[in-house]
């Protein structure tokens, strides 16, 4: 016998803890762990709901869970990947730095 | 209001979680960062035990704390962040104190209006076989399209960190 509040007052205050983490933090590779915080907050709602909730298909909840972690796996190859070519190309990781406007005066070969 | 020694577990467990979630999103220390999600991600892979998702957890452990941290402490090594405290890693917070706090709090009005103070009986524990059975009687179509997935993944990422390949390299054919 739980009570599974507890485990849904977790999650959201982790879930809030990462939303706080990606407005605020500059380096590319801390937002990316905030972001990890936030898919472990969705992770645990899934595995509380699994065990509260009785629904038609048992396990429901937890093969759900292990969908996210494999598509937050291939996130965080993707994402990094990307964080490293923006590195190679300002030598900064600063979110806030990254022009969102095309430069025209870069040519193609020097951008990369 | 018998409180158990699950509820306990799940307290102390969750506690453990929010207080170093706290750290990876306030310290100063770019390393630090990591190694305090480390310990988020095993209090959370323990939240999961006691919630009796015995697979999920060690999937946890193995994918989360083995691969994904890794990755990204190499990350950090890769993009020379400083070693030690930096004083720029922060924008201004409030908007990032206004929005957290206000998904935390909405989130935890929802969720204690939803469930109260309940008490449910933990069902049959979700070990590799029923969780195995269960992934490939109801979920074959979305097991499959994941692992589609992943190689698209796995090709996109190696597209897009190697320079001599790509639209205007012309040297390599990426497929």
């Amino acid at each position: 016998m739980i009570h599974p509040i507890l485990a849904y007052l977790v999650a959201a205050g982790l879930f809030g803890l990462g939303c706080y983490g990606v407005l605020v933090r500059r380096n590319a590779v801390l937002l990316l762990m905030a972001v990890e915080l936030m898919l472990n907050a969705v992770n645990l709602v899934l595995v509380t709901a699994d065990t509260t909730v009785r629904a038609a298909l048992p396990h429901t909840g937890q093969v759900f869970t292990l969908f996210v972690i494999v598509l937050a796996a291939a996130e965080i190859g993707v994402g990094l990947a990307v964080v490293l070519q923006l590195y190679r190309l300002r030598q900064s990781v600063a979110v806030d730095e990254v022009p969102l406007a095309e430069e025209e005066d870069r040519a193609p070969a020097e951008v990369r | 209001m018998n409180i158990g020694a699950a509820d306990v577990l799940l307290v102390a467990l969750g506690a453990v979680a929010l207080g170093a979630g706290a750290l990876v999103v306030g310290t100063r220390h770019v390393v630090r960062a990591g190694l305090w999600l480390v310990v988020t991600l095993g209090a959370v892979a323990g939240l999961y035990l006691v919630l009796t998702a015995e697979l999920v957890a060690w999937v946890q452990v193995l994918l989360y704390v083995g691969a994904v941290v890794v990755l990204l402490l190499f990350a950090v090594m890769l993009t020379r962040a400083p070693i030690g405290a930096s004083t720029d890693l922060d924008r201004t917070r409030w908007p990032g104190l206004l929005v957290g706090g206000g998904a935390g709090l909405g989130l935890v009005a929802l969720l204690a209006y939803a469930y109260r103070w309940d008490r449910v009986r933990l069902p049959q524990p979700g070990r590799a076989d029923g969780i195995g059975s269960e992934v490939f009687r109801s979920w074959v179509l979305p097991f499959e399209v994941l692992s589609v997935l992943l190689l698209a993944a796995l090709v996109g990422a190696i597209v897009v960190s190697r320079p001599d390949i790509g639209e205007s390299g012309g040297t390599g054919d990426p497929t």
